[in-house]
């Protein structure tokens, strides 16, 4: 889960990382009451999405006079902000960071990730600030420092010692960086976070370390003990179809093609898309709806997959070990004459009774067209869409 | 005798009273699997369905003398059982539980490596289906009846797609050593490259096929252990050739976030290191029959 630089800010400070003064509005009008809260002459108003490279996006603005806030943030809310890192749609601006500004000296880039070659917790760190990581680590590859953290013991102070001399840190500035490392490895530790990024870490003219930017993620799996940051979850930053399937507990991640998919478990869904895409179609949708897929979540599924009004056609493949194949075929069944479903529906069971599904499928009396194998199940998907697609009125618009 | 687990390996369910691991716990003794207890904390005395529960995995392993075990604790508990199971004496551990916590998996990993190697518990999952010894025993939440007894080794992050893949060798009249489930969360107890060496070791296994996908290191540091030291032949597929950057696909660990994480790098890291890739999920089990065949006439 993501959230916003100014909650991770907020986060980060309680862990004693030193940040910019700073407030957040919902408004331009509260915008510039903000700035004259935070006082000084100068600031900096930024756009708070769920995303990277705001900075070049435009989402980030440097701001002379209370008046320039206003017009500033007006221009920024309501938006939607695209950067290299959200699509094309972007993302939505519904609240602004108001900060007051510091006399930078250098900029260092510095990360907390879990590392799954050493199964540990890993820092990166750039005296190359102000970059992203993997531009540094195109351009500027002999600037990053890696340390990974003894999971037993945690940060050790000559690691962070080390890092800090590594930057190339002037002998006064060690201890306040020592701190900052020391901070964020706590933050992302007892937080169970993913990932914390600072891109700038600033050194300030008068020696202060300071974050000026911050980013976190945190463990999905982990927030059952974490409730004050889930209640960090935004919405309007998530797709909303994908936000409605993980509050049904399915896992669902949108994409642009016209085949729905529904399958149960993650490797199998996505050898299912990467078989439609072989057979010519293009995959409108990853969708995982469990090991063990019962009648209403297949109804669920069905559901949710049609409201992508791109979907012309739709998949089903089901391989049934711990269930049975029955059982999932009265599921199918029961969902396509709720819905009234009018695009080519292809079934494909395996498993567990499957000769018993498939004769439930045949007695229906829908037009469901069934196949016995992947490869087959997606051809005959691609090509009913096909054949669909030459006389469909269902999304004129939506066809690509 | 198979890798992992056999016939008589006696089996401890850790978690036995849940319903879901009644459930598989049944499934797995009328698969012939020798499960002589469980263990649920505050339950010690209790029977469920025949077996003796258990307060500790120390109080099971001594009256029972258990060998290997299977977690279904749930998540917030499961690294606390597993690092049970491996203090307790146990020597190999399924953990089928989905959804814990990547950093209690990093402490669970640190844990087992207190104990010297000849004593160290070998650790498969989270987030696995289990492993299977057809004909011999189940140690998961797999159909044991798509699987046929036979010669090829499967290691596979992913449940179901593993089951498409043995069900298409048992369409073929081909049949498996061992199937190990080694899970889809980013922190698991063994990689392909930790399977690949016991099943290169195994005289029963002919081939290796190694079901991947997006996501991780693991399958290039399989190629890498393949080039130095595995001489049987192995095959390849790696799921989410269609998958986005940057997402996370069902799986914890399903999601491409760096250089040489995608399907199609694997693809050609694993095919530079002499593995045989099947191009599609389709023709996973004929894939593996031709280079069996291969193997055989040579």
């Amino acid at each position: 889960m993501d959230i916003h630089e100014y909650q991770a800010k907020e986060i980060l400070s309680g862990f004693g990382i030193e940040v910019p003064t700073g407030a957040l509005a919902y408004s331009p009008e509260q915008a510039a009451y903000r700035a004259r809260e935070l006082g000084g002459d100068r600031w900096i108003v930024k756009a708070q999405v769920h995303a990277g490279g705001r900075g070049k996006a435009g989402g980030v603005k440097l701001c002379d006079s209370e008046a320039e806030i206003y017009d500033a943030s007006e221009a920024l809310f309501g938006k939607n902000l695209v950067t290299h890192q959200t699509g094309p749609e972007g993302k939505g601006i519904y609240r602004v960071y108001v900060e007051s500004t510091v006399q930078i000296e250098r900029e260092i880039y510095l990360g907390f990730v879990l590392d799954r070659s050493s199964q540990r917790v890993m820092i990166v760190a750039s005296s190359e600030g102000g970059m992203d990581i993997e531009d540094i680590s195109v351009e500027k590859p002999d600037s990053i420092v890696r340390s990974t953290v003894e999971p037993a013991v945690g940060l050790r102070d000559f690691q962070a010692r080390e890092i800090a001399f590594e930057l190339g840190l002037e002998p006064g500035q060690i201890q306040a960086m020592v701190r900052t490392l020391q901070g964020c490895y706590a933050a992302f530790s007892e937080m169970d976070a993913t990932m914390v990024e600072i891109n700038p870490l600033v050194v300030t003219s008068d020696s202060r370390i300071v974050a000026l930017d911050a980013k976190m993620s945190f463990d999905d799996n982990a927030l059952f003990r974490h409730p004050q940051i889930a209640e960090l979850r935004d919405k309007s930053q998530e797709d909303p179809r994908e936000s409605r399937a993980a509050d049904r507990g399915l896992s669902y991640v949108g994409l642009d093609g016209n085949i729905g998919c529904i399958v149960n478990g993650a490797g199998l869904a996505m050898a299912t898309m990467d078989t439609i895409k072989l057979a010519g179609g293009e995959p409108a949708n990853f969708l995982d709806i469990g090991g063990g897929a019962s009648p209403e979540r297949v109804a669920k599924a069905f559901r949710l997959v049609l409201s992508d009004k791109n979907v012309q056609a739709i998949l089903v493949n089901i391989f049934a070990g711990i269930n049975r194949c029955d059982w999932v075929a009265e599921g199918v069944v029961l969902a396509l004459k709720e819905l009234n479903i009018d695009i080519p529906v292809v079934v494909r069971l395996a498993g567990t009774n499957v000769e018993e599904g498939q004769k439930i499928l045949a007695q229906s009396g829908l037009p469901i067209i069934r196949a016995s194998t992947l490869l087959e199940a997606a051809e005959r998907a691609v090509s009913a869409w096909n054949s669909d697609n030459a006389h469909s009125t269902r999304n004129s618009g939506g066809a690509s | 005798m198979s890798i992992l687990i056999d016939r008589n390996t006696p089996v401890i369910v850790q978690g036995i009273t849940g319903r879901i691991a009644r459930f598989h716990t049944k499934d797995m003794m009328d698969y012939g699997t020798n499960i002589v207890g469980g263990v649920v904390p505050g339950k010690g005395g209790e029977v469920v369905d025949g077996v003796p529960v258990f307060d500790t995995v120390k109080q099971a392993v001594e009256a029972t003398g258990a060998e290997a075990s299977i977690v279904f604790v749930p998540p917030p508990f499961a690294a606390d059982s597993i690092m049970e199971a491996a203090d307790g004496g146990i020597r190999y551990c399924v953990c089928v539980t989905d959804g814990i916590p990547a950093q209690d998996m990093i402490r669970v990993k640190r844990y087992m490596y207190r104990y010297p190697q000849a004593k160290r518990m070998v650790l498969t999952g989270p987030n696995c289906a289990g492993t299977i010894s057809p004909g011999k025993a189940l140690l998961g939440i797999m159909p044991g009846h798509i699987y046929l007894k036979g010669t090829v080794g499967i290691i596979g992050r992913s449940g179901t797609l593993g089951y498409e893949a043995a069900a298409q060798l048992k369409e073929l009249g081909l049949g498996v050593s061992t199937s190990v489930g080694i899970g889809g969360d980013p922190i698991n107890g063994s990689s392909f490259r930790d399977i690949l060496e016991w099943f290169e070791n195994d005289p029963e296994t002919e081939v290796i096929a190694m079901i991947g996908e997006i996501g991780g290191p693991q399958e290039a540091e399989a190629a890498e252990y393949i080039q130095k030291h595995v001489t049987k032949p192995v095959v390849a597929y790696v799921a989410g050739l269609t998958a986005p950057k940057g997402r996370t696909m069902g799986h914890a660990g399903a999601i491409i976030s760096a250089f040489g994480e995608s399907a199609s790098e694997k693809v050609e890291i694993l095919s530079a290191a002499g593995v045989t890739v099947a191009e599609n999920p389709a023709v996973i089990g004929e894939t593996i029959a031709r280079v069996l065949k291969e193997k055989v006439t040579q």
